[in-house]
């Protein structure tokens, strides 16, 4: 018997997509209705999520209790094996997850409330949001891969919507584009990895009593596969799973789209690009991590999972080098939704190769408390924009914590968890984890040294926004005069404008938020590892042994350095004017410049890949237009020439030898017709003539 | 019974002959009303059906001394693409509510063309069936000569020149098949059982295959369509994308697979890598889906990047049925089915909506106007049709092309990879010519390059311009609406055709390609 809530764990994600549809269905001014609508629906599913959390509660979490609920879609052959099922699963994972997207999605949404006030396209938003928010829950609660993919392509649709939402804007439409083909391409990697995962095992449902892809006998048959250049079928797999899931987590190198879907309104960035979305591929990650982790198989058919792992290898080394490779791009950054998407970017690397060397629970702990400080963080930068009238770049800010108190020490809290200051916020101790399984990776130790590096760069970078934005003096006003003479800084707000605090439908959720932001700490320190034992992750001994203790030294040291050379270069003697150049600029090698381009990854594209297939197509376009199209051309010319040869023939061959025949014949008669022509005189001139001729020929010898 | 869609449909003609000269509006309500029925009866006919079933619907004898019969069945491919045809066709004459030049011709012709693609469908006498094919043609040739634009008459000839090429290839196979077997019979149920010589299947499959899949619109004997398309009216763009492409598919399984299936068996000797036809056909396939997908990434023209993308996805479906097993084969037939729908409604958005109003296809022109603010409806449909026509889950075009690619993976691992490239490249050219037509700058200073029949127009100014738009007319809504829901029902619940199409494939018609076909 399945329970109520496993059968109809549907309803969480249909009730947001219901209420899209009908949002919809509404005339643009029924503005409240929809609203209440999105949020309406997104409270329910809340309380369903949390039902379903008890209900794993209950039934012992610990990771191995895995309900599901199949269904058959359709019939692609007779029999069995021609059976797509499709389901969902209630496990330990999957509960998590909804209470998150659901929290602070419902948040989100009641921040937008205030935040698109003005916007005259306010129902088609929640429409959007409301789309966005059920198909993320799709994929959250998906047993099926093809279930998962399904979902997971209407987000990355509703992402494009919803980052294209001001397409007036050319630089919006264009990220919309960039965000949708680039995660596009590692959609398709995501689906021929499912083709292949399809054909090897015949079923895409996960857990299916035995009977599921991530289940023993199917895993022990793909490990023992060979694919043709050595890997092991699971491993080839994994990697284009793997792949999927870095277009959708942004990591290095599609990651390029991210920055740019910025161009959203920010509740949009905040729901979308920061907590849920992006984590999409770090929970498929965790989703798909028993088909990652096999690594072996023994004779006795037992599997072996370990974090070594090829798979996981290339999961973690991708998720280090993004942790610093965008943690170094968002030092130079000036606009400050930039700076926070770049670090999304790191932290979500930062998921990936907790992922990758410590397991589900480390990943998964860290997308949790992520999720809550980003969205805080963006939507406390979603309030400075609102309150400083749409401005966003960092250098023209300042001094702001005297007239947006709230935001300002909401927004101290947020940085605070993601700079991970130690013991009180929740932010420490996730990448504690992180940094401590790296630490025990058997592999190499760079990762570990590349997280660290990483950790400074984020307490760094943030000091440096938080400086620049709440401290110093406010340079709004101060920055016009300049702006003439220097060519980088966009052109001011008429008048400047005096910054206001955001409305407390805006800035509930941010208090909300905050408190989430430390709270979550208290569930997965080392003394009290709940989380991790709920996902039923955590093995070895608990608590504070010597090694966890000098590593979380160790970090706070590295945290405290960073705060403390981001205050000392520019908190301590704050920029006056907006114009001022970073203090930066002064690193050797131009690195700042480097860090300023981002790495000039864009660039790289736009030459290479871009331009290519543009030659290309361009190429394939010439060739139709001139190869094939000449071919038929030059059949078509040859049929006429030939057409031409043989009227020519007719003419001058066939026909004028008839012809001429004719004219001979004609001549002919002419010429006999002369001999009788009826004059007498004629007849008589030829006979006589004729006569002689006669006598001629009698004379000389014809009478011999 | 389902041999009524034929007849309703060239009734319909008749009627329309007899009709006074000028009454466009009778013209089109008799038009409506013969295509409804016909949608009726092939919708009647797929309710009825016994899954499974070869349905024979008509058995007489038409020329007893050569054995043709006039015998019409269906089995469940074939009575897919006959709803395919039925709701084409409806919606067709709904985006063609605004006709006026000569009306009556126009919905002869189409009528006409309709009742010969439903004939294809339903013929299982292969002479009877290459009449019904010839049939469909001409009326084509016409449509596009007479209502068509840009270079219609290039585009007509190219597009009949194709077609006689192809028909003359399939009907030399034909009458070989009729003369080698020595069964003095055209019937593709017994020609089917009859063992061809091995021999003889390796160059009569070619011939014919190839024959039909130049209508199919098969890399390299493409060029026709995007032409075509472009040339033709909308309502004949949508017919010529939604179901006479699907003759040429539908010829290449029912005649060719069917007749000469060890045509695909392998060869006894290699070139570059080529092992067999179906090796060939795979490559040409796969080449048609890239090269058919990068062409309409750079189109200026709105309705070549339609036109090219048709032959992108056709290459999908022919990659389907060489697959030779029942995942591609049947994945092959819905996406049949798909397209035909999907490529409908984004034949209608450019031809009718967009054109129709604007007077102009080019790209670079509409960006100026910001069409999604004079037409939201026009870009709200292309959206959906864009996101159906790239594969998006939910639409029918996923289902059937997943399938696609799960058969071409048992099948041609590689092919299946590079294919994948193609998707990717959709995504692009979708996305381009979607912000370009509807999401431009609507600051950009408006300079519409009108076509010079349209010179008057020109003089309107911007302003103007938007407010002659006249809206989206009532007729082109049912259209479009009709259109999204039945490939989203066919997205969302699939087994309502393959319930249907899969079950075909046991039949003893298939026999040897079920049994797992060459290698």
């Amino acid at each position: 018997m399945t329970p109520w809530i496993v059968k109809n764990l549907w309803l969480i994600p249909a009730l947001p997509i219901l209420a899209a549809g009908l949002s919809a269905l509404a005339p643009q001014r029924c503005r409240k209705f929809s609203a209440s609508l999105a949020i309406g629906s997104m409270v329910v599913s809340f309380l369903l999520a949390l039902c379903a959390f008890a209900h794993t509660l209950q039934h012992g979490g610990h990771g191995a209790a895995k309900e599901v609920f199949n269904f058959e879609w359709l019939r692609f052959a007779a029999g069995d094996a021609g059976i797509l099922k499709l389901g969902w699963v209630l496990d330990p994972l999957t509960a998590v997850m909804l209470v998150m997207v659901t929290f602070v999605g419902t948040l989100i949404f009641i921040y937008s409330v205030g935040y698109m006030a003005h916007d005259k396209n306010f129902t088609r938003f929640f429409t959007f949001l409301s789309l966005f928010a059920g198909a993320m829950l799709g994929v959250v609660i998906a047993n099926s891969l093809l279930l998962l993919f399904i979902s997971w392509e209407l987000v990355g649709l509703t992402s494009y919507l919803l980052i294209g939402f001001w397409y007036h804007k050319p630089s919006a439409a264009a990220a919309a584009k960039k965000a949708f083909i680039t995660t596009r391409i590692g959609d398709v990697a995501l689906l021929l990895g499912m083709v292949w995962l399809y054909s090897q095992t015949g079923t895409l449902l996960f857990y299916d009593d035995g009977g599921g892809c991530m289940e023993k006998s199917a895993l022990a048959k793909m490990v023992v596969q060979a694919t043709g250049i050595g890997m092991a079928v699971s491993t080839g797999i994994g990697l284009l799973i793997f792949i999927g899931a870095m277009g959708k987590s942004g990591q290095v190198p599609l990651h390029v789209w991210l920055p740019d879907a910025m161009e959203g309104p920010t509740p949009v960035s905040a729901l979308i690009h920061a907590a849920t979305m992006v984590a999409a591929g770090v929970f498929l990650v965790a989703r798909v991590y028993p088909l990652m982790a096999v690594s072996d198989i023994s004779d006795a058919g037992r599997l072996f999972f370990s974090n070594t792992s090829p798979a996981l290898q290339v999961v973690t080394w991708i998720g280090a080098i993004t942790a610093v490779f965008a943690a170094t791009i968002a030092v130079a950054q000036n606009d400050i939704k930039r700076i926070l998407a770049y670090s999304t970017v790191s932290q979500l690397g930062y998921m990936m190769m907790g992922l990758g060397v410590g397991g589900v629970a480390v990943g998964m702990f860290h997308l949790i408390t992520h999720a809550f400080f980003k969205a805080l963080l963006f939507m406390g930068a979603g309030s400075v924009i609102h309150g400083c009238h749409d401005e966003q770049d960092i250098r023209r800010m300042g001094w702001l914590k005297k007239y947006m108190p709230i935001t300002f020490l909401t927004y101290a809290v947020g940085m605070l968890a993601l700079a991970g200051f130690p013991l009180v916020f929740s932010g420490f101790w996730s990448k504690d984890a992180i940094l401590h399984s790296a630490h025990g990776w058997s592999v190499s130790q760079i990762p570990f040294y590349l997280g660290v590096a990483g950790a400074f760069l984020t307490a760094f970078y943030m000091t440096r926004q938080v400086a620049l934005v709440f401290f110093g003096s406010n340079r709004s006003r101060r920055g016009n005069e300049a702006d003439h003479s220097h060519p980088t800084i966009p052109p001011p707000h008429v008048g400047g404008y005096e910054p206001h605090e955001s409305p407390l439908v805006m800035t509930a959720p941010l208090i909300i938020l905050a408190v989430c932001a430390v709270g979550l700490s208290a569930i997965g320190t080392p003394a009290w590892p709940w989380f991790q034992s709920f996902l039923g992750q955590h093995h070895g001994e608990g608590g504070f042994t010597g090694e966890v203790i000098s590593l979380m030294v160790l970090s706070s040291v590295i945290v405290f350095a960073g705060l403390g050379v981001g205050w000392w270069l520019y908190g301590r003697k704050p920029i006056q004017k907006a114009d001022e150049p970073d203090v930066l600029e002064n690193l050797p090698l131009g690195m700042h410049a480097w860090f300023a381009k981002k790495y000039g990854v864009d660039e790289l594209y736009e030459m290479t890949v871009i331009r290519f297939n543009a030659w290309f197509a361009r190429a394939c376009a010439f060739l139709d237009e001139w190869v094939w199209g000449g071919v038929v051309l030059l059949v078509s010319s040859l049929a006429v020439g030939f057409g031409f040869v043989s009227d020519a023939f007719d003419k001058f061959a066939i026909n004028l030898g008839f012809d001429q025949s004719c004219d001979g014949v004609t001549r002919g008669g002419k010429l006999m017709s002369r001999l009788q022509d009826g004059r007498v005189q004629n007849y008589l001139r030829i006979i006589g003539v004729a006569l002689v001729v006669l006598v001629l020929f009698l004379i000389w010898g014809g009478g011999k | 019974m389902l041999a009524w869609t034929i007849y309703i449909s060239f009734l319909g003609v008749l009627v329309l002959m007899l009709l006074p000269k000028g009454n466009a509006s009778a013209a089109r309500k008799v038009a409506m009303l013969s295509a409804v029925a016909g949608l009726f009866v092939a919708v009647a006919g797929f309710v009825q059906f016994k899954v499974g079933e070869i349905v024979t619907v008509a058995k007489l004898p038409w020329i007893p001394s050569l054995g043709i019969e006039y015998h019409l069945a269906a089995d469940g491919v074939s009575l897919t693409l006959v709803l395919l045809t039925g709701l084409a066709a409806v919606g067709g004459i709904l985006f063609s509510w605004n006709i006026e030049h000569r009306a009556k011709e126009f919905f002869a012709f189409y009528l006409a063309l309709i009742g010969g693609v439903y004939g294809v469908f339903l013929s299982f006498d292969l002479f009877l069936l290459f009449v019904f094919y010839e049939i469909a043609i001409i009326p084509k040739y016409f449509l596009i000569a007479i209502w068509g634009s840009t270079r219609k008459e290039y585009g007509a000839m190219k597009l009949a020149l194709y077609s006689f090429v192809g028909s003359a290839m399939v009907l030399v196979g034909l009458i070989a098949a009729y003369v080698v077997s020595g069964a003095h019979t055209f019937n593709v149920m017994e020609l089917a059982k009859y063992p061809f010589p091995h021999d003889f299947q390796m160059w009569a499959f070619p011939l014919v295959f190839v024959g039909f899949a130049i209508l199919a619109g098969m890399w390299p004997f493409h060029t026709w369509a995007p032409t075509g398309h472009v040339a033709a009216p909308t309502a004949a763009s949508m017919l010529l994308a939604g179901v006479v492409m699907k003759l040429g598919a539908y010829g290449c399984l029912r005649v060719a697979m069917t007749l000469f299936p060890q045509g695909l068996e392998n060869w006894s000797f290699g070139v570059v890598g080529f092992h067999s036809w179906r090796d060939v056909i795979a490559v040409f396939s796969v080449i048609g889906i890239v090269y058919g997908a990068v062409v309409a990434l750079v189109q200026k023209d709105f309705k070549f990047v339609i036109g090219y993308s048709s032959v992108s996805h056709m290459g999908f479906v022919l990659l389907g049925l060489v697959t030779l097993n029942t995942i591609g084969l049947s994945g092959a037939v819905l996406l049949m089915f798909s397209h035909g729908i999907i490529a409908g409604l984004l034949f209608a958005v450019v031809g009718r909506m967009v054109y129709e109003r604007t007077h102009t296809r080019e790209l670079a022109v509409l960006e100026g106007m910001n069409l999604v603010k004079a037409m939201p409806f026009a870009a709200a449909t292309f959206v959906i049709a864009g996101m159906a026509s790239m594969g998006l889950p939910g639409f029918s075009g996923f289902v059937a092309e997943l399938q696609v690619l799960i058969g071409a993976w048992k099948a041609f691992p590689t092919l299946a990879v590079i294919s994948g490239v193609g998707i990717v490249i959709g995504v692009a050219y979708t996305l381009r010519a979607m912000q370009k037509a509807f999401f431009g700058e609507a600051e950009k200073p408006l300079t519409p390059a009108l076509s010079p029949s349209d010179g008057e127009r020109e003089t309107a100014s911007q302003d103007e311009h938007h407010h002659a738009m006249d809206a989206i007319s009532v007729p082109e809504r049912i259209g479009a609406v009709m259109l999204i829901g039945v490939s989203l029902l066919v997205g969302l619940y699939p087994r309502i055709l393959l319930d249907v199409i899969v079950p075909s494939f046991d039949s003893p018609l298939f026999d040897w390609l079920r049994k797992g076909g060459g290698p």
